[in-house]
C-alpha cells in the first residue's frame, strides 16, 4: 500500500555506499547492544528490558530520517534502536532499565527524543500537538519541524491513536505516524488485534497518505520515512507508515512467548534476519566486505562494554529527587514530606 | 471579605473596582492572559466561534485569532494530549473540557501524562498547562454535566487544584494560575457564573494574604466553615442566618484544594476552635476528610469537637428534580454546626 504522493529533492536521492555502511554499523550496535541488555538481565544488572531483536531496520531507518536540529521523536518503550541512531546516550536512555528514573536520564529537549513511557498510544496525541506547535510558530524557511510518533499493532486499538490521527488530520499537523506492526501485542497476534487488515489501511479514512512497507529492509524504511518527512516538512499534513516486521524474542525478559508460539511459527513469522538482508546487499554491491562486518562488530562490542561499565557505575538517584522534581514550584506539603523523609530516613 | 479587608486596614482603590460576573471576570482574565503572553493558547470543544457553552471563551477568538484561540474535534483525551506536545513546544496552553464529567474521557491523559512529565523529565519538560473545568452542580444539568472531581484530582501528584468562590477570586486566580509553570486544574463552579460581584482587578490579595493562600470570607469567633467554589456563597448565607442567633461564624474560603493552606486553616480553627468542612463531592474519601484530618493534626489541643462533615452523598450526582437534597443546603450545613456546638465529651 502506498498513497503518500511521490517525493522530489532530496528524500528522492539513493542511499550513498557511506551511508548503507552508516545503516549497517548502526543496526549491528543495535543489535548487539539489544541482545546484551537480555545477558544484563540474566545477569541481574538491570532488572527488565524490552527486547527488539529483528525490528532493528524499522528502528534504524526510520530513525536515520530524524534532523534532530528541528524534529522531535515520541517513543514507547521499544525503541532503542532510534534512540540510538538519533545519538541519544545510551547510559542514560538505558537507566529507565536499570530503574533508576522512569523515563531515562538524558535530556528529551537536547536529544529530540521524548521521554520513554509504558502508556501505548500516551505519547501519540503527544506529537500531534507538538507538530501543531510547529504550524503555530511557523519557520523562516517554511520548512517545518516534524514530529514523528512510533507505536504498535497493540497500541493502535487503543482510542488515542484514534483521536491522534483525527486531529492531526483536520489540523493538518506535521506529524509522522511510525507504526511498527511486530506481529504481536503481547501474546495476541495482529490477526485478532487489528480489524481491517492493516493500520495502514485505517488512515484512509481519516484521509492520511499511508505507506505500508517491508519494515525489515532498511533501504525501503529510510526511503518510506524521508518520503513522509518531506511531505510532512512542507505543510502537507501528517504520513502514517506501518512497517511490517517482527518480534522476534519475547515481549519483555519477564514473558514467556513459548506459552502463545511456537519455534515454528517463530520461523516462519521471522522470516530473514534484516542484519542478514543488510549485508547480503551490501556484499552484492561491493559496497563493503567481510573486514568491515568484522570492525562494525568490533565497535559495537567495544561500544556495549562502554554502556555497561556506565550502566553498573549507575547509581541511584538521591532520595531528595523524587520530591523536588514533581513540580517546577513545589509544595509546602512535599517539603514537609521531604523534611519527614530526609529526617526518618537519612539518620544515621 | 469585608471583614477581613477592614481588619488588616487595607481600603480597595475605588477606581479598579468593577461590578461582573464570574463569567465576565473569567472571560476577562484570559483576554488579558492572551494578550500578555503570546504563547498561551486557549483551546476545546466549541470555545471558538460560539464562544464556548458558558460564553467563558466569546469574543476572544474574534479578538486573538484562530491560531490563539480555536475549536479542536470532540475528543478530551485528544484536548488533552494535544496540550502536552504543545506545552513541550513551549506553548502554555488553557484547554477546556466542556463539562466536569466528559474529564473522565481524559484522565488517562491527565493523570499518566500531564501530571508526570516534569517528573518524568526531571523537570525538563515543564507542563505549564492551566485545565479549565466548569464544575460541581446546581444548573440542573444532564448527567455528566454536574460532578466534583477535586478529590480525584488533588490526589494525584503532580497536579495542583483550585478553585474561585466569586467574580474576583475567578479574575485574579485564573490570571494567576495561567502564568504557572505547573499544570493547575481549575474547576469553576458553574451555578456561579452568572452572579455578580465586585472585581477589583487592580489588586488579588487586598487583605494581604498570599495568591496561592486560603482566605477568611467572613471573621468570626464561635466556629469555622471550611468551603470552596459554589459552596463559599452558601456558607456566607448561613454565617448571615446564624449571626441572628448571636452565632458568630468564621467562613473560610479554601481556595486551592492542592496545595491546602494548612497555616491559615490552623490559624483560623485555632481561633473558633470549631470546624464544619462543606463540599459537594460525595462523603467517602472526599476532600473534606483531608481537611478535617489537617485540622485534627494542627489543631487536637483546642478543638472542642470533633470537625464535621457536611457533604453530597456516595450516590451517582441526581437528576435535577433530587439536585437540591444532594447538594448541601442552608439546613444541613445548620444542623452540622449545631452537632458540632452541641458536643458534649463522652
Amino acid at each position: 500500500m502506498d498513497t503518500l504522493p511521490v517525493a522530489s529533492g532530496d528524500a528522492a536521492e539513493p542511499l550513498t555506499p557511506a551511508q548503507l555502511r552508516e545503516l549497517y554499523s548502526l543496526m549491528v550496535a543495535v543489535r548487539h547492544l539489544d541482545t546484551s541488555a537480555i545477558a544484563w538481565q540474566r545477569q541481574g544488572i538491570i532488572p527488565g528490558y524490552a527486547p527488539e531483536l529483528g525490528q532493528e531496520a524499522a528502528q534504524v531507518g526510520s530513525g536515520y530520517a530524524v534532523d534532530t536540529t528541528r524534529d522531535f521523536v515520541f517513543p514507547t518503550y521499544r525503541e532503542m534502536g532510534v534512540a540510538r541512531t538519533m545519538g541519544v546516550d545510551m547510559v542514560a536512555y538505558m537507566s529507565t532499565h536499570k530503574a533508576t528514573w522512569h523515563g531515562g536520564l538524558y535530556d528529551p529537549q537536547e536529544s529530540r527524543l521524548a521521554p520513554i513511557q509504558a502508556v501505548v498510544a500516551g505519547s501519540v496525541l503527544h506529537a500531534v500537538g507538538w507538530a501543531h506547535g510547529q504550524t503555530l510558530a511557523g519557520t523562516a524557511d517554511g520548512k517545518l519541524g516534524v514530529a514523528m510518533t512510533y507505536f504498535g499493532d497493540g497500541a493502535s486499538s487503543q482510542g488515542d491513536v484514534h483521536e491522534a490521527l483525527n486531529f492531526a488530520a483536520v489540523m493538518n499537523a506535521p506529524v509522522v505516524f511510525f507504526v511498527q506492526n511486530n506481529g504481536w501485542a503481547i501474546s495476541v497476534p495482529t490477526e485478532r488485534q487489528v480489524a481491517g487488515g492493516s493500520v495502514a489501511a485505517r488512515a484512509a479514512g481519516y484521509g492520511i497518505p499511508a505507506l505500508q512497507i517491508d519494515g525489515d529492509d532498511v533501504i525501503a524504511v529510510v526511503e518510506a520515512t524521508r518520503r513522509a518527512f518531506a511531505h510532512a516538512r512542507s505543510g502537507n499534513g501528517p504520513v502514517l507508515i506501518e512497517a511490517m516486521t517482527y518480534r522476534r524474542g519475547p515481549h519483555s525478559t519477564s514473558d514467556d512467548p513459548g506459552r502463545y508460539r511456537s519455534l515454528d511459527e517463530e520461523r516462519d513469522g521471522a522470516g530473514m534476519d534484516p542484519l542478514e538482508r543488510l549485508k547480503q546487499r551490501l556484499l552484492a554491491d561491493g559496497i563493503a566486505d567481510e573486514a568491515f562486518f568484522a570492525e562494525a562488530l568490533a565497535a559495537a562490542k567495544a561500544e556495549e562494554e562502554q554502556i555497561r561499565t556506565g550502566i553498573q557505575a549507575l547509581g541511584s538517584r538521591p532520595g531528595t529527587e523524587m520530591f523536588d522534581l514533581v513540580f517546577q514550584e513545589t509544595t509546602p506539603a512535599l517539603q514537609a514530606q521531604a523534611a519527614n523523609w530526609r529526617e526518618e530516613s537519612e539518620h544515621v | 471579605m469585608s471583614n477581613s479587608t477592614l481588619e488588616s486596614g487595607k481600603v480597595h482603590t475605588p477606581a479598579s473596582t468593577t461590578v461582573m460576573s464570574m463569567q465576565q471576570a473569567l472571560n476577562r482574565a484570559l483576554d488579558e492572559v492572551l494578550a500578555e503572553n503570546p504563547r498561551t493558547l486557549i483551546f476545546g470543544e466549541d470555545c471558538g466561534r460560539l464562544g464556548g457553552v458558558f460564553r467563558i471563551t466569546d469574543g476572544l477568538q474574534a479578538k486573538h485569532g484562530e491560531q490563539r484561540v480555536f475549536d479542536t474535534p470532540l475528543a478530551e483525551s485528544g484536548i488533552l494530549g494535544m496540550s502536552v506536545g504543545l506545552a513541550m513546544a513551549g506553548f502554555h496552553p488553557i484547554p477546556e473540557v466542556q463539562f466536569d464529567g466528559f474529564a473522565y474521557p481524559a484522565i488517562n491523559q491527565i493523570v499518566c501524562q500531564i501530571a508526570r512529565m516534569n517528573y518524568r523529565s526531571r523537570g525538563t519538560l515543564p507542563m505549564p498547562i492551566t485545565l479549565r473545568v466548569p464544575s460541581f452542580g446546581g444548573i440542573r444539568a444532564p448527567e455528566h454535566h454536574g460532578e466534583s472531581l477535586e478529590a480525584l484530582f488533588a490526589h494525584v501528584p503532580g497536579l495542583k487544584v483550585v478553585s474561585p468562590s466569586n467574580p474576583h477570586e475567578a479574575y485574579h486566580l485564573l490570571k494567576y494560575a495561567a502564568t504557572r509553570p505547573d499544570p493547575v486544574i481549575f474547576m469553576e463552579p458553574k451555578s456561579r457564573y452568572w452572579q455578580k460581584g465586585e472585581v477589583d482587578t487592580a489588586s488579588h490579595d487586598a487583605d494581604g494574604g498570599s495568591p496561592t493562600g486560603a482566605k477568611v470570607m467572613r471573621a468570626g469567633r464561635h466556629l469555622t466553615l471550611v468551603a470552596w467554589g459554589a459552596m463559599v456563597a452558601r456558607c456566607l448565607q448561613v454565617a448571615e442566618l446564624a449571626a441572628e442567633d448571636g452565632i458568630e461564624i468564621e467562613v473560610l474560603d479554601l481556595r486551592w484544594l492542592k496545595p491546602i493552606d494548612t497555616a491559615a486553616l490552623a490559624a483560623s480553627v485555632r481561633k473558633t476552635r470549631r470546624a464544619v468542612v462543606v463540599h459537594e463531592a460525595p462523603l467517602t474519601s472526599g476532600l473534606g476528610a483531608e481537611v478535617a484530618q489537617l485540622i485534627t493534626q494542627s489543631c487536637f489541643d483546642t478543638l472542642k469537637a470533633p470537625v464535621e462533615r457536611v457533604t453530597g452523598f456516595d450516590v451517582p450526582y441526581p437528576s435535577g428534580d433530587l439536585e437540591d437534597e444532594y447538594i448541601p443546603n442552608i439546613d444541613r450545613i445548620l444542623f452540622g454546626i449545631q452537632r458540632v456546638l452541641e458536643y458534649k465529651r463522652g
